[in-house]
């Protein structure tokens, strides 16, 4: 059994929000520098470069590249042999709250869904814990947006609509979003479970690393061939029209039901921020 | 390259066409979804705005808190859309210019030709870069909502381009349509 102090949780958080906020990560820059010189359109190819030259001032000078810093999602994968001398959830929103207050970082959470009310430091965070073999607690932060997270859903699909119905679901839903969401994006498609795990499983594929490849072929397969489809729809970077329309499709799988074919789309905006830490 | 100074006036409205980038120059105000309601409100209680929009300018965004020195934080533009149900009675009071991102529904576009306006796009989450184009920023109302107060700001040419102009231009339709090579099915 190992002792783990709140403390160093909380600081932890706080840590890795900032550094999300504000360092969007060479990984994806370079990402983003490929996109421009395959970019066909010329409006296109000047966003692209307006938003490489805004993470760059970000990253140099320490200040978030987007205005909405989002609502924080905190994934925490648990080691079994951990021990914690108190509230976990609470450490969490207090690297949160200082961060948000301290960092000079946008509140934009509410108090209550109906009654609004700005809860003025950013918490709650959205909270997902796992437990783990070890002894070890792994934190992946996200500030997630409100621009993109608006334009994803969860649609219960039937068995019979098979691949074709979720490749057609997720051409419409990219399509109809425009420059909502803020494109290039990445999508993140959570497929089986349920209601909830397909939505889950969505999320948790936007916080794979943008150059990865999919262990499994079936969906490795179906990612390439959205990437494409995706890009052929000419929505573009920010919806001005272009080729760039999604930089990465991340998907993940699970056993569901003989019923059902739950899928669930998750979209994350050209500000893909994630970091995690191992404590 | 196109200049305008606020309050901008009938006759450089009249003169934009989608695909241009306006660079603006003057006072704007900021407004999003909360600052909107209240706004709508006061109209519907009968009562009179506490700015004057005539000729004006409301950006969409939401900034972050400014860093000490800075005149503002990020300041990128959010989805317009959000503020379609709430653009129409600000129009009619003389509101002429609003920039955001993304596009909006056929029922805002109608109302904002009717009333000779213009729509422009800033490039969304490119908040750093855009604050550099802000000099002054102070809030004018509703101080509590924040993020969401409305803030006047001073700014030096500020980029966005015509989105939706008065003569029905409308530069997403056209763009999108020169890149797209999958149609989507019914």
């Amino acid at each position: 059994m190992r002792n783990v102090d709140l403390g160093l949780i909380t600081k932890t958080v706080k840590d890795l929000a900032l550094d999300a906020n504000c360092e969007i990560g060479k990984s994806f820059l370079d990402v983003l520098r490929e996109a421009i010189k395959k970019e066909k359109s010329e409006i296109g190819k000047n966003v692209l470069e307006q938003i490489v030259e805004n993470d760059e001032i970000a990253s140099a000078s320490r200040e978030p590249m987007c205005q909405d810093t989002g609502m924080v999602v905190v994934f925490l994968e648990i080691g079994y042999d951990v021990h914690l001398n108190g509230d976990i959830y609470d450490a969490v929103n207090e690297g949160v709250r200082q961060a948000y207050i301290e960092g000079l970082l946008r509140k934009s959470v509410t108090k209550h869904p109906i009654t609004r009310g700005n809860s003025n430091d950013n918490t709650p965070a959205v909270i997902h814990t796992k437990l783990v073999p070890g002894d070890q607690i792994k934190i992946t932060l996200a500030p997630k947006g409100g621009g993109s997270e608006n334009m994803s859903l969860v649609k219960m699909l039937i068995p019979s609509d098979g691949v074709p119905g979720i490749k057609k679901l997720v051409l419409h839903t990219i399509f109809y979003a425009g420059g909502k969401p803020c494109p290039p994006l990445v999508v993140g498609i959570g497929i089986g479970g349920n209601l909830e795990k397909s939505a889950m499983i969505a999320k948790e594929a936007l916080m794979r690393d943008i150059h990865d490849i999919n262990p499994d072929p079936v969906l490795e397969k179906l990612e390439r061939e959205l990437l494409d489809e995706i890009n052929e729809l000419g929505v573009g970077p920010m919806g001005f029209g272009g080729s760039t329309t999604a930089l990465a499709v991340k998907i993940a799988a699970y056993p569901c039901h003989i019923a059902s074919l739950p899928v669930a789309i998750n979209i994350q905006c050209h500000a893909s921020r994630h970091k995690t830490s191992i404590i | 390259m196109i200049r305008l100074h606020t309050p901008v006036k009938d006759s450089d409205i009249k003169k934009l066409k989608a695909g241009d980038i306006v660079y603006f120059n003057g006072t704007i105000f900021t407004g999003r979804d909360a600052a909107h309601q209240r706004l709508v409100n006061t109209l519907d209680k009968g009562e009179k705005l506490p700015i004057d929009f005539h000729g004006q300018v409301i950006y969409y965004t939401g900034p972050t808190p400014a860093k000490p020195g800075r005149p503002i934080g990020s300041c990128g533009p959010t989805s317009s859309y959000r503020m379609d149900a709430y653009s129409t009675p600000l129009m009619k009071e003389g509101l002429k210019v609003m920039i955001g991102k993304g596009d909006r529904g056929a029922e805002f576009i109608h109302d904002m030709i009717q009333e000779k306006g213009v729509y422009l796009q800033a490039v969304g989450g490119a908040g750093a870069l855009l604050s550099r184009k802000v000099k002054k920023s102070e809030v004018v109302l509703y101080p509590d909502l924040g993020a969401e107060a409305i803030y006047k700001l001073e700014v030096e040419d500020f980029p966005a381009i015509v989105t939706y102009d008065m003569h029905g231009g409308n530069l997403i339709v056209d763009e999108v349509k020169k890149y797209q090579t999958k149609q989507l099915e019914d």
